[in-house]
């Protein structure tokens, strides 16, 4: 199953498939590790369309509701 | 030589910098930029070798401007050192392998040995060492460990004979080594890990943050108060005053020089924030009042920022923020602001639009007194009790909101969103904490007290000539008939232009009711940033930028200070 950042919930998770977003944003985001193919969870989401904190590898990212409807995850099958 | 310490953000290259260069350590601006850096110096084999701690990068094809000067930097050095974090290797590498491809030589320190164990984290050193052709050093800077194996390795820095053509080969590539090298064992979380989880997520993160930012504010009043009560208002009275009560007496006991250098006689008697001399308040407003609160701000600060917590309050107040036109980041140069918004307005720089920038720096400067200003605030008014303090603080805090609001409603554009690594916590290194502390309490000293005891020595001139009261009742329909302060007030919102602390104490010079006094402390911290901040503000925003700000700044000071005037009741303390 495909969904966006901002509609996982907390503690699920999967592999980034795309980000959905223009040069400036994919170099920001792969620099720091989110890259296609990588494993993703997220931790939380703050209300009103705060921030997602997720973790890639062994990073601990914030990243704006905005930015993070832009990255496509598929989440984990044996997860479901 | 020229050595560069280069790595990621949060991966102690500070205290690698610390553990190599020791004590004379220069902070400064990158040429043209307001992007910082600290350089040094270190000894190997007898011959003296410069070491400049390089702006965190998470990559050479820059995105942020501390990545562009990160990247210039590189081409000026002769050796790097890499300082990549044992524990998240896989991303730290990304860089590392970036500086492999440049023609320089690299050592790679492993930092943060001691965490991989707990972390369930085995990395076969030798077997990297290979793979990359450098030497790789484990590094623990905190405890100081491998630091010399670091030194000696120096010499054998090396250039790799790596080559990449794209980023996704260099991933590939990343991904291929941490395979090899890297083997992690699952275990439990360690209670650490449960926080760090904790603080980010909305319920525990919020009452997490309202103990952290509490508890900061109670214990920096503690030292601050302690330090006054216990060591130097003792050293005054005890050991300065008698000195100065001599020097009086030499000089007579009045007359135009001795009150310059000793101050006015109150009631016989030398008091050190009304007397007004330059050995009297204008050694005891710096040392006595400011200086105390410095230590304890900038302490508690240092921790706040060495142990990784600013970005989880970043991330928990980033909604709020966005009500205001910033983003949670902004809440660095806030709580910067709340030191000296010197640094606080540079910090601004952290933010990517220039409007943000306008609206961070602007509430800054009008909403948020300094250190300075609030030690003052709570000499000069806490002695009345804490809720006129309180009243202070709530309309300046009530003015930072409404002006946000305001501010990010009638510029045009949208704030930027945020995207931060959050680092895990860690104990905050001592070692660097203190340095930091130093160079801050060395930094207030160099810059306040000649500006505070110039302040005096022209106050004491133009009072006698009698500038002043010409000055005065020019301005007296507007500080006495709108802010109801007297008259001669308009002195120290002059002065507040050079100082904010030594206009604060020039509101102790005048009777005033404590409604004036806390009046004027309001449109003291509102008005005219002091001197230093207007010239970064200047370089930050531009002319025409500033101008709009000062015009929104003089608007409201006269306000807001019009408005308590009304509103607040005469509460019937004479001084």
């Amino acid at each position: 199953m495909v969904k966006t950042l901002t509609e996982l919930k907390p503690e699920e998770s999967g592999t980034v498939i795309e980000i959905r977003g223009g040069q400036g944003l994919v170099n920001r985001l792969n620099a720091m590790g989110v890259i296609p193919g990588k494993k993703i969870t997220k931790v939380s989401s703050m209300f009103m369309r705060g921030p997602v904190t997720v973790q890639v590898n062994r990073t601990m990212l914030a990243v704006g509701f905005g930015m993070a409807r832009k990255i496509i995850v598929e989440i984990d099958r044996e997860a479901q | 030589m020229k050595i560069l310490l280069m790595g990621n953000p949060n991966v102690g290259k500070s205290v690698i910098f610390s553990r190599l260069t020791g004590v004379r350590v220069v902070s400064s601006n990158y040429p043209g930029t307001t992007v910082g850096f600290t350089s040094g110096f270190m000894k190997i084999d007898d011959e003296v070798a410069e070491v400049i701690d390089v702006p965190g990068a998470y990559t050479l094809e820059p995105t942020c401007e501390a990545e562009e000067i990160a990247l210039r930097m590189l081409e000026t050095g002769d050796v790097v050192i890499a300082v990549v974090d044992a524990t998240n290797l896989e991303r730290n590498l990304y860089l590392t392998l970036q500086l492999l491809e440049r023609d320089v030589p690299v050592v790679i320190a492993l930092n943060m040995w001691d965490d991989t164990k707990h972390r369930g984290v085995r990395i076969d050193v030798e077997r990297l060492e290979g793979i990359l052709g450098v030497p790789v050093i484990p590094t623990v800077a905190l405890s100081g460990q491998g630091i010399k194996e670091l030194v000696k390795s120096i010499p054998a820095a090396a250039n790799s004979r790596i080559s990449m053509n794209s980023r996704d080969e260099r991933w590939a590539f990343v991904g291929k080594v941490v395979d090899q090298v890297q083997q992690i064992t699952h275990r439990h979380h360690k209670w650490t890990e449960r926080l760090e989880d904790a603080s980010v997520k909305p319920r525990t993160g919020l009452i997490m943050a309202a103990a952290v930012l509490a508890a900061s504010f109670y214990i920096v009043r503690f030292i601050g108060e302690n330090l006054i009560t216990y060591l130097f208002d003792p050293l005054f009275e005890r050991l300065w005053l008698p000195v100065l009560m001599k020097l009086s007496n030499l000089a007579g006991g009045g007359g135009f020089l001795h009150d310059v250098v000793v101050g006015k006689l109150i009631a016989g008697e030398i008091h050190f924030v009304e007397s007004f001399g330059l050995l009297s308040s204008g050694l005891y407003v710096p040392f006595a009042m400011v200086l105390p609160y410095i230590v304890s701000f900038y302490l508690i600060l240092g921790i706040l920022e060495d142990t990784g917590y600013l970005p989880r309050l970043a991330v928990l107040l980033d909604t709020a923020m966005h009500r205001l036109g910033l983003h949670g980041y902004a809440i660095i140069p806030t709580l910067l602001g709340l030191g000296c918004n010197v640094p606080a307005v540079l910090a601004t720089r952290v933010l990517e639009s220039k409007r943000e920038r306008f609206i961070a720096a602007t509430l800054v400067c009008i909403a948020l007194p300094c250190v300075s200003a609030q030690a003052m605030i709570f000499g000069l008014v806490g002695k009345y009790g804490g809720g006129y303090v309180a009243i202070v603080y709530g309309t300046l805090f009530l003015v930072w909101i409404a002006l946000g609001i305001t501010l990010n409603h009638t510029l045009k554009g949208l704030s930027p969103e945020l995207l931060i690594e959050i680092p895990p916590y860690r104990l905050p290194p001592w070692l660097t904490v203190l340095q930091k502390l130093f160079s801050r309490i060395r930094g207030f000293l160099i810059e306040a007290v000649p500006i505070i005891l110039a302040a005096v020595l022209v106050i004491n001139i133009l009072f006698v000539m009698g500038i002043f009261d010409y000055i005065a009742d020019f301005t007296a329909p507007v500080i006495t008939g709108i802010l109801g302060l007297p008259k001669e007030a308009v002195i120290a919102i002059i002065i507040g232009f050079l100082r904010k602390d030594a206009a604060l104490g020039m509101l102790a010079l005048s009777t005033l009711t404590v409604k004036q006094l806390v009046v004027g402390s309001v449109v003291l911290s509102m008005f005219f940033p002091c001197i230093a901040t207007f010239v970064v503000l200047l370089r930050e925003l531009g002319l025409k930028d500033l101008l709009r700000s000062v015009g929104i700044m003089i608007f409201l000071a006269l306000i807001v200070g019009g408005a308590l005037n009304i509103i607040l009741p005469d509460f019937h303390i004479v001084r």
